[in-house]
């Protein structure tokens, strides 16, 4: 699967395409494979992202995993700052990005 | 220190309402990404893995605790609670809102600072020793002339566009400090032939650097006369924007200019270059060295047997902690009494160069207590108070020590330099930071970091190696290896006067892999090594074939 991702234009914050918004949780995100640079162009020019790009996923328990560690640490945050991660009190989240 | 005169705050509060306006046009849809983009980056505002970073110039790694009280208050204020000192001497934020960019610009403003310079293919900030003004072996104080190129630099339309960016540093002793041969510009201050109280000039570098193609700079002027400086470092650059490639980013440093001209005819051009400028009028007036030299004159040093005004209990000299601390973490001082004192930014397991806002508040009231105000940014990302007397140092200790300051590991295998990586940085193919943080806890869990002496590791997460790993005794490269994290190991690099260009050791290692590997070609060392050699010593004597067969055999 495709998703599509990009930064808050305001706070830079990690986003996610979830079908009709944006979101920080990349469990939100869905499927856009054909899509994506329609929406991107389309909400870009809205100003609701900065810089939207698609990268590739899977579904893994029901809600899309990035396929390469980038952008599963884009997702999370900092491995060696869970506390400031998106799931600071979940201690197997680690194994989710490695 | 340097303190702003009228034109340099006229020039600094300008520019932060520029940027002020351009971030509000760009919030507000008048600017584009596309647009934006290079304009935030010459205010040193990247858009990083997890949020916009930014970077803070520090020149020449010097500051005074007003300076870095306000980096403190950033970090709380604006980001979240801490900073990352860099291996530049720089400082950056990784958690900064594009609303919030002009706020910070103006808060640097209000001492002295700012983030100008700090990205793009433009000069960047000057970088030094960092116990300039302080150390026993200096000739002078690099310092005052590396302001000097810092104001000849900033802002000068000639060079806001060189094909890539462009990396000076300054030092004056024969001791390097400041991996002064892996700039594009290396600056030594020496006296004419050697002779000494001969006639002071400098002795130019150029063409050095690290990234994917590491070059050692040759020297291409043993004496260039201090009141010619500016003019000869300008000829430099005149033939490099000349001649530099723009067509392709990997091969537009200077070291490629130099590398591929030949370091006898670059500089020929740059010899005939100069000759052309002399007559132009391009040198400052050297009373403005004069008058920038009168801000690093030394602060006035007390007598070397007057005891501390502290209260810090006289049994605190006699705790072994203490005196490990001072034997690894002091540096020798040019007035007796006096030492410069290094402070840690690499607890065992920590994340290396890190400092919370209160760490950085302590770091500033000790300065301002016990050192002159001053404090200094080392490229190996600790901090150091350069003028410290000895009866003060159980008391700075102390301190240290109640902050999760005072590792005693300095040139040590823990005292780790390690890029942001893949943790924090876009451009990073693996992490750092975790492969630092469990070689350091492997080391102190068996002890073996102080029987191993002086072991200088450099970590980088990518090819552009922020991290120096081509100059570590022990270097790794972290690279993406099919989506997976895997580590090259390197040896016998150096950043210090004895310049070289670590060797790949052969097939790379997973996380836990490197860890190991490391530790393996540390036992070949303590194994190995005579009398009185260092790491870097044995491997030299050796060769790398012990190495290999202990890691691959």
């Amino acid at each position: 699967m495709r998703i599509l991702t990009g930064n808050d234009l305001k706070t830079g914050a990690v986003t996610w395409w979830t079908g009709s918004d944006w979101s920080l949780r990349v469990e939100d995100a869905v499927d856009v494979t054909g899509n994506e640079d329609e929406i991107a162009l389309r909400e870009e020019a809205a100003r609701r992202v900065n810089v939207p790009y698609a990268i590739d996923a899977e579904l893994d328990a029901g809600s899309a995993r990035p396929a390469h560690i980038k952008d599963r640490v884009r997702a999370l945050g900092p491995t060696v700052r869970l506390d400031l991660s998106l799931k600071p009190t979940d201690p197997d989240i680690g194994k989710w990005v490695i | 220190m340097y303190r702003y005169d009228s034109y340099d705050q006229a020039m600094v509060d300008a520019r932060v309402e520029e940027f002020r306006d351009q971030c509000r046009r760009r919030l507000e849809g008048k600017l584009t990404e596309d647009q934006f983009k290079p304009l935030r980056l010459m205010n040193g505002l990247y858009l990083q893995l997890h949020a916009y970073m930014l970077r803070v110039a520090v020149p020449y790694g010097t500051l005074g605790g007003d300076q870095m009280r306000a980096l403190a208050d950033i970090a709380e204020k604006y980001d979240r609670g801490y900073g990352h000192f860099t291996t530049r001497q720089n400082i950056q934020y990784n958690w900064i809102k594009l609303e919030d960019a002009g706020d910070i610009l103006a808060d640097l403003a209000s001492v002295e600072m700012h983030a100008i310079q700090t990205s793009g293919n433009c000069i960047r900030n000057i970088s030094s020793d960092h116990f300039a003004g302080a150390a026993a072996d200096e000739l002078v104080d690099p310092r005052p002339y590396a302001e000097l190129l810092r104001q000849w630099s900033s802002f000068h339309p000639e060079f806001a566009y060189l094909p890539r960016k462009f990396k000076i540093a300054v030092i004056a002793s024969t001791t390097d400090r400041a991996a002064m041969k892996l700039h594009d510009i290396g600056i030594r201050i020496v006296e004419r032939d050697g002779e000494q109280g001969g006639e002071l000039g400098a002795q130019f570098y150029v063409g050095g650097g690290m990234g994917r193609t590491p070059m050692i700079a040759p020297c291409i002027n043993e004496f260039v006369p201090l009141d010619r400086l500016i003019t000869y470092a300008e000829a430099c650059l005149r033939v490099y924007n000349r001649h530099g490639r723009r067509d392709n980013k990997y091969k537009a440093r200077i070291k490629i200019l130099v590398h591929e001209l030949g370091a006898e005819e670059y500089t020929r051009q740059v010899d005939a270059e100069y000759a052309h400028m002399l007559d132009q009028g391009v040198e400052p007036p050297f009373a403005e060295l004069e008058r920038i030299r009168t801000f690093f004159a030394d602060p006035e040093f007390r007598a070397a047997d007057e005891a501390s005004a502290s209260n810090e209990p006289a049994k605190t000299a006699s705790e072994p902690a203490f005196q490990r601390w001072v034997r690894r973490n002091t540096n020798p001082h040019k007035a007796p009494g006096y030492v410069s004192a290094v402070i840690s930014l690499k607890p065992v397991g920590g994340i290396p160069g890190d400092a919370t806002a209160e760490q950085m508040r302590l770091m500033a009231d000790l300065a301002e207590r016990y050192g002159f105000d001053e404090l200094r940014v080392m490229h190996t990302q600790n901090i150091v108070l350069p003028h410290v007397h000895q009866s003060d140092l159980p008391a700075v200790w102390r301190a240290l020590d109640g902050a999760g300051l005072s590792t005693p590991n300095l040139d040590q295998i823990g005292d780790i330099i390690a890029c942001p990586g893949l943790d924090y940085c876009s451009l990073a193919n693996a992490r750092s930071i975790p492969v630092a943080q469990k070689i350091s806890e492997r080391f102190e869990a068996s002890g073996k970091g102080e029987a191993l002496g002086e072991l200088k590791l450099k970590i980088s997460g990518c090819i552009n190696a922020c991290g120096h790993h081509h100059a570590g005794h022990i270097g790794i490269l972290g690279v993406d290896r099919k989506g997976v994290e895997n580590y090259q190991l390197s040896l016998g690099g150096s950043e210090a006067e004895d310049t070289a260009l670590a060797k790949i050791t052969g097939p790379g290692f997973s996380e836990e892999g490197i860890v190991d590997a490391v530790e393996t070609a540390a036992d070949v060392y303590l194994r190995e090594r005579t009398e009185g050699e260092r790491f870097l010593d044995t491997y030299r004597r050796i060769g790398m074939t012990p190495f290999k067969e202990a890691l691959y055999g």
